[in-house]
């Protein structure tokens, strides 16, 4: 956390978990899409998108290709820093702390330690603590996504099957760590010692979700979003926002997918609005059932 | 989508849902014992008595304030004088100048600033800091994401707050303008100071 003085020797501080877990605040109710390049990152920004997430491969390429994926260039990064005025996220590989530093000096809003890479470590995630930018990760349960908080994440996402066009996944680890939540706030304080040690957890975190009914920190959803509806589908479960990676920029009309998945995230409650804005938007991506993919990325985390 | 919380008071604050911090700000108000609606539709604007526009994302909302059909209806309210007050981006709706905004971003021109977007740099470099706030007898804890500057206002603008040499924090008859998030620091004053005008 880094101390700076202003002209009228005020004090003030940067990197705090507030201004972290600030910046997720921002992002609620909002659609952060995967872009590879400066043009997909116009069409974003055109369409609504809340962020852009910068990668050199969409998660459905990652897997057709195979070979190990890593932290983007950062001449492309910085190239779709140059043409958004929205924020922009990056991924860095599981326990890949270095090119966490990396994407942190390139100024990358939100560094995505993800899955969707090929992990660095088989052990430890990065010491989030240690960093001034805030970090997102993916959680396929609430043990998952507490071990992340305690590490210093400020905004988790439920990690679903990324490159697959295919729901199923996002709505188990959604309907899995809201529904451990949900039973949390009923346990009575013995219980809580027991949850911890199943979930892994740490007992005060836990202790916390049994007080105020949430995770510390905001939850949204990655990992299989093709349509409106799937976007509105998380939302009703309980997501706060969506990531929607290769479901925009692989289906036949980027542009036009994109501004219905942000107005169905937006009126998601609202069947009338979704229908109306899913009307005509051509072939989504072509999606694939769990059963034809041979690495599950959301196994990737521990 | 309506949403109504338990309440002592009659009046209804409403909350602009479309993106961003809203459910934060509901939050606080909830605990100062207002109602609060969050706003979506034109529908959900009948029953409020003022309105929060809160952080998030200016551009995209304001393309959802034109294709929610919102934009028109909140400007023809805030012209008869309904209390509105944004923070962040909420404030870069209402100003009446938008420097390093898109070309079709729109705004109500509710109140004589210019307002320059993300003018304190990327994530990295928001901050918190204590500010003064006028009539309060205590500094306020204020949290500053990717913040707008105002770096222009009108000698009709009421300045509230400054940090540095920045105004941060302003009013303009029945609009109220915060560069910070007074919904993220558990501090109720800026927000009981909004409710007692309506």
């Amino acid at each position: 956390m880094a101390k700076r003085e202003f002209e009228n020797k005020t004090l003030s501080s940067t990197g705090s978990m507030i201004v972290k877990r600030g910046l997720a605040e921002m992002l609620k109710g909002g659609v952060i899409m995967d872009v590879v390049n400066p043009e997909q990152a116009k069409i974003a920004e055109d369409a609504g998108a809340c962020a852009v997430m910068a990668l050199e491969r969409v998660p459905a390429d990652i897997r057709r290709d195979g070979g190990v994926a890593r932290m983007s260039d950062p001449e492309m990064i910085t190239g779709i820093q140059a043409v958004c005025s929205i924020p922009v996220m990056a991924k860095a590989r599981i326990g890949h702390f270095v090119e966490a530093q990396v994407l942190e000096s390139l100024g990358v809003d939100f560094i995505d330690e993800s899955e969707v890479l090929t992990p660095a470590d088989e052990t430890h995630h990065i010491d989030k603590l240690k960093f001034t930018a805030p970090f997102v990760c993916g959680a396929t349960n609430l043990g998952e996504a507490l071990r992340r908080i305690s590490e210093g994440a400020a905004l988790i996402r439920s990690k679903g099957e990324a490159g697959t066009g295919n729901i199923v996944e996002a709505v188990r680890h959604l309907r899995s760590i809201i529904g451990d939540i949900r039973k949390i706030t009923q346990a009575d304080s013995a219980e809580l010692f027991d949850w911890a040690k199943k979930l892994q957890a740490p007992l005060p975190l836990v202790q916390e979700i049994a007080e105020t009914g949430w995770l510390q920190v905001p939850l949204f959803c990655a990992g299989g979003i093709a349509t409106p509806s799937d976007a509105a589908l998380a939302m009703q479960l309980g997501a706060q926002a969506v990531f929607v990676g290769s479901g925009i920029f692989k289906s036949d009309d980027p542009a036009p997918r994109a501004k219905a998945i942000v107005e169905a995230t937006t009126h998601f409650r609202d069947p009338e609005i979704i229908a109306k804005v899913s009307r005509n938007l051509g072939g989504p991506m072509t999606g694939i059932g769990m059963d034809k993919i041979e690495q599950r990325y959301a196994e990737r985390g521990w | 989508m309506v949403r109504v919380s338990q309440s002592k008071s009659a009046k209804v604050v409403g909350v602009l849902a479309l993106q961003g911090a809203f459910s934060s700000h509901t939050k606080v108000l909830d605990s100062i014992g207002v109602s609060t609606q969050e706003v979506r539709t034109p529908q959900d604007l009948a029953s409020v008595d003022a309105l929060v526009m809160p952080g998030g994302e200016s551009t995209t909302m304001s393309q959802l304030l034109e294709s929610s059909e919102l934009f028109e209806p909140i400007k023809k309210l805030i012209h008869e004088g309904l209390p509105v007050f944004g923070t962040c981006a909420g404030m870069i709706l209402l100003a009446s100048k938008i420097i390093d905004g898109r070309d079709d971003q729109v705004s109500f021109g509710a109140i004589n600033i210019e307002v320059q977007r993300n003018a304190y740099g990327r994530q990295i470099d928001s901050f918190e800091a204590d500010i003064n706030v006028e009539s309060f007898d205590s500094p306020f804890h204020a949290v500053f994401i990717r913040a707008p500057r105002i770096v222009k206002a009108d000698g009709s603008v009421e300045i509230l707050a400054e940090f540095g040499d920045d105004i941060v924090l302003a009013k303009q008859k029945n609009v109220l303008v915060a560069s910070f998030h007074p919904e993220l620091s558990h501090d109720k004053r800026i927000h009981e100071m909004f409710v007692k005008e309506i």
